[in-house]
């Protein structure tokens, strides 16, 4: 093997040597006293978030062809670079968000950015994957870090509960992925995508062939949390430390939904008549549940669980489309789902009282009279996650919705406007106990800057995407062009 | 003209936004005086469309293009024919008159209620000005976002409940609408609506988009039995907000009727036209009903309002030049004369802070002023002559008893009964001495509430007493709609109404 054939994996072999010199030197760094600890951790979370940043110009440089590496397990094409700036401008936003909150809770261990940055590689490997096997290994690579996440304020029950439930049921998924995966192996007799997509393109495929989509399908369906497999979602939402939950709703969702996409168009593309049915009811129900059960909570945490649910449902209407149009409006609703998630997550990150966070609805009641600017900044999300013009999350929609409708899906469509508007009502309870409801309990005061910029930011990209549209929907299209021809 | 005066007056309110946002201040008088000089200028900027409209062609004036989303088709398109033009005017009329009206009844969060304001008046005159069809439902829906949180912050008691049964009302009419336009652009494969207007769908589409706008526009209007939202948004907004509501909000229904169901689905409004009659003429006479019985001021406003839209969709859809005329009158003078109403509503509301029609009696000995021009948008209401409120019904009727004898004579019921609701509301308010111990201390109008009421009275006279400088404005536009219509029903078979 020649160098020029690891040059597809840069990014990748970048990141991984980064995460042991990082390593090394939070473990050199670390001393006897806390405030050291604080100190290494401040400063490898400042590193990770570099290491993050020139990842994204690597993958950027590396743009524009189809490579292929490792024996055609690893591919690089322009989807798989659409995906991974999103996931890595998703991690580094997550690290960001998290120091405030890991210093005021005594965690702040630096290895909680370098877990970041592992389960980052593992997504970008999910991304790149062009084999069944390194599927799998990017997938575990990166769950391993996320249950190790998820538990990390060792000390607190509801932290290390949602860890265990994450491990458990996400083992569980890579159960069934893996069954799937051998089924398929079986009846095919190869776990390369290429090769495979090369078998499926004459006839039919073989029952057991199906029977091992299925099952891989249902793996996914679990790591994306969509109906019928989104049990876990709320209890490890609700019960893991916010940035962490922060995190986990945004880059893994976004590494999972785009592998799922890559996974169905690429090797089972030309089988989607007999998988499509499955995708069009896990949208469906994903979207009607997540639009229902959220109208009940209290907790804004298990809200916002609910709320990805729904939104896994609507990026799923592309998939069931299964054609260019589709893909680029799963791509395009990935990039704005994770810009209003990030800010959304930056503004309850922002809802504590006596420094300690709170996470009840009813607490950010009287919001916009102590905190004009994170109220209205929250206002915007939620309006944007309702899909109301002219804020990003109407064109997310709208593309969605479009694809579904030149594909003739109009049942699903009109499903997905109708959970909508149900979706609506919830988001806008949030936006009532802020505007309409008055306090005699404020929350503090103090925010941090970093906390600040980040939902100044987000919330400027929701609010003008509208002038300059092109600027993700052009990639967008790019990346869709690129997955479908590859 | 060469510079882009429509984009102009669409987003001039916003430089008003970024002022009373960006600009530290902690005087609420200062956001009050920026809202009404930018609003104010909006409507002088907008009498140059006024003046510069060239009433002799029915093609869409200082029409605007640049590329948007390309990839879908979609652009940034605008330009208003005779029947957008009245719209924006009226648009542009009211808010300021808004921000006047708003100026000592608004005592919390000033800034945000006038930032609420002009980024409404944006998302208002945008839609009137559109012309893509995504560009409109953009501007349609947003509209939602500045209305509930007027009336959610600024409210009355019951704001939450109305705030979000006008939000979820709306919003469900409005989704389906929005696949219904991707249908038509995946069908005629451009989004541009000039182009849309003379375009044939197949029967059965057209059938079904019909369906999906009327959802839409229906709530909008709002016709029966869909009207519910609009008594509560109605009571509890503050005056502003309803007199926006009724004077700008309502008409986007009957101006949808018009651009879109009516032009692009003809052979749909011939077929489905029995069912606008049956529930308009529901609206008139049974909102009319329940009018009579409301003891709140506010909420007797709102029910005529209903009924008085009643009018505008018969109007509409008797596919005649004098009902269409007659409905667009309709809209401009209701949107004038009801804005007026919920104005004076605000007058006494600001003083006692109460709305139920006993609380007040015998006005007139202490507030001589109020009275005459309570008495004047009263008979504007009910449709004297002389005012704008007779050439719109005259017309609509006119209009509908060519189309439909029977439609005309329920629907004058109507304007009979309007008259006893408004006559016994204004009966138990003005006249008769003045009892109550509470009242004797009311004063009669300033003259920041005259100056608010003074534009409205010259246009509601103006519109009664020369009918045609509107008319003139929207006739070439009209024929230009039926002669499409017919062309299309002409085409379709439909030979017995082509030849009306």
């Amino acid at each position: 093997m020649t160098i020029d054939q690891i040059i597809p994996a840069l990014p990748e072999v970048f990141v991984a040597c980064m995460i042991m010199a990082l390593l090394m030197l939070g473990v050199f760094q670390k001393g006897a006293l806390a405030e050291q600890d604080v100190k290494s951790f401040r400063l490898i979370s400042g590193l990770s978030v570099g290491v993050l940043g020139l990842t994204v110009l690597l993958v950027v440089m590396l743009a524009d062809r189809q490579l292929m590496a490792f024996n055609n397990m690893f591919v690089v094409d322009g989807f798989a670079t659409y995906a991974k700036v999103l996931v890595l401008v998703a991690s580094a936003a997550a690290i960001v968000l998290s120091t405030g909150y890991l210093e005021r809770h005594g965690v702040a261990r630096f290895e909680y950015a370098i877990l970041v940055v592992f389960a980052t590689l593992g997504m970008m490997m999910m991304i790149s994957a062009n084999d069944l096997i390194s599927l799998y290994m990017g997938l575990e690579m990166q769950s391993l870090s996320l249950y190790v996440i998820a538990a990390f304020q060792r000390d607190d029950q509801r932290s290390t509960e949602a860890g265990l439930k994450y491990f458990v049921l996400g083992a569980l998924a890579s159960g069934m992925l893996l069954y799937g995966a051998s089924l398929v192996y079986g009846f095919a007799g190869t776990t390369n995508f290429t090769v495979l997509a090369d078998l499926l393109k004459g006839g039919e495929p073989s029952v057991g062939l199906v029977v091992g989509i299925v099952f891989v399908v249902a793996g996914l369906a679990l790591k994306v949390s969509a109906v019928p497999f989104q049990m876990w979602t709320p209890d490890v939402y609700e019960g893991a430390p916010t940035p962490v939950t922060a995190f986990f709703a945004v880059a893994p969702k976004i590494a999972a939904l785009a592998l799922f996409t890559r996974v169905m168009m690429e090797p089972f593309g030309d089988a989607a008549a007999s998988w499509q049915q499955v995708i069009i009811f896990i949208s469906a129900a994903s979207m009607i549940l997540g639009a229902v059960a959220a109208v009940a909570q209290k907790n804004i945490k298990r809200l916002m669980a609910y709320s990805s649910i729904g939104h896994v449902g609507y990026a799923l209407i592309g998939l069931c489309v299964a054609d260019e149009t589709g893909v680029r409006g799963i791509l395009v609703y990935l990039a704005i789902y994770l810009v209003m998630n990030v800010g959304a997550f930056a503004c309850i990150l922002c809802m504590k009282r006596g420094d300690r966070m709170v996470e009840q609805i009813s607490d950010l009641s009287g919001m916009s009279k102590t905190h004009p600017f994170i109220a209205f900044a929250l206002l915007v999300f939620m309006f944007s996650m309702a899909g109301v013009p002219p804020l990003a999350g109407f064109f997310a929609k709208l593309y969605i919705f479009w694809a579904a409708i030149e594909a003739g899906l109009v049942a699903l469509a009109v499903i997905g406007v109708l959970t909508s508007v149900i979706g609506a009502f919830y988001y806008l309870r949030i936006v009532r106990v802020m505007y309409f409801e008055d306090t005699e309990d404020p929350l503090d005061a103090g925010i941090s800057r970093e906390l600040k910029l980040l939902i100044g930011v987000a919330a400027f990209i929701i609010c003008f995407f509208f002038i300059q549209p092109n600027l993700i929907l052009d990639p967008a299209a790019a990346a869709a062009k690129a997955l479908l021809a590859g | 003209m060469d510079w882009p005066i429509l984009s102009l007056v669409t987003f001039l309110p916003l430089v008003g936004v970024v002022l009373i946002a960006f600009v530290p201040s902690d005087n609420p008088e200062n956001a009050r005086r920026v809202a009404l000089w930018v609003s104010g200028g909006t409507f002088l900027v907008s009498l140059l469309i006024w003046f510069n409209f060239d009433r002799t062609t029915a093609d869409m004036q200082f029409v605007e293009e640049a590329a948007w989303m390309p990839m879908a088709g979609i652009s940034y398109r605008v330009g208003v024919d005779g029947i957008s033009m009245l719209f924006v005017m009226l648009t542009t009329l009211l808010t300021p008159l808004c921000v006047l009206a708003s100026w000592e009844a608004i005592k919390v969060r000033v800034k945000e209620y006038m930032i609420a304001f002009l980024i409404l008046e944006v998302f208002m005159v945008g839609m009137f000005v559109a012309l893509d069809l995504f560009l409109f439902y953009i501007f349609f829906e947003a509209v939602l976002i500045p209305m509930f949180i007027i009336i959610g912050v600024w409210g009355g008691p019951r704001r939450i409940y109305a705030s979000f049964k006008m939000f979820l009302y709306t919003l469900l009419g409005s989704v389906l609408m929005l696949l219904a336009m991707m249908a038509m652009y995946f069908d005629a494969g451009t989004t541009d609506i000039t182009k849309l207007l003379t375009h044939d769908f197949p029967a059965q589409l057209e059938t079904w988009l019909w369906l999906a706008f009327f959802a839409s526009f229906a709530i909008k209007v709002p016709m029966w039995p869909v009207h519910t939202w609009l008594p509560d948004a109605h009571v509890e907004a503050p005056t502003a907000g309803s007199v926006i509501l009724a004077g700008v909000l309502l008409k986007f229904g009957g101006y949808g009727f018009l651009r879109f169901s009516l032009p692009m689905f003809p052979e749909a409004s011939v077929m489905f036209t029995p069912l606008v009659y049956t529930l308009s003429i529901i609206a008139v006479i049974y909102t009319s009903l329940v009018a009579l019985a409301q003891e709140d001021m506010k909420k007797l406003i709102a029910y005529s309002s209903v009924a008085h839209m009643g009018f505008v969709t018969i109007g509409a859809f008797t596919m005649t030049v004098q009902g269409i005329e007659g409905s667009i009158y309709q809209m401009l003078s209701h949107g004038v004369v009801s804005a007026a109403l919920f104005l004076i509503v605000g007058v006494v509301y600001d003083r006692e802070h109460s709305r139920e029609i006993d609380h007040y009696g015998g006005l007139v000995e202490r507030m001589p002023a109020y009275g005459i021009i309570f008495m004047l948008f009263m008979l504007a209401s009910v449709g004297l002559p002389g005012t704008g409120g007779f050439v719109g019904e005259f017309l609509v009727l006119l209009g509908a008893f060519q189309a439909n004898p029977w439609v005309a004579a329920l629907a004058s019921t109507g304007v009979i009964l309007g008259a006893v609701y408004m006559l016994y509301l204004y009966r138990r308010i003005i006249f008769g001495k003045l009892t109550k111990e509470h009242l004797s201390k009311i004063k009669d109008m300033d003259k920041r509430e005259i100056a608010v009421f003074a534009p409205l009275v010259i246009v509601t006279l103006w519109m009664g007493i020369y009918p045609s400088s509107f008319l003139d404005v929207m006739h070439v536009s009209v024929e230009n709609l039926l002669k499409n219509v017919e062309t299309a029903l002409a085409a379709a078979g439909h030979a017995n109404i082509a030849g009306r």
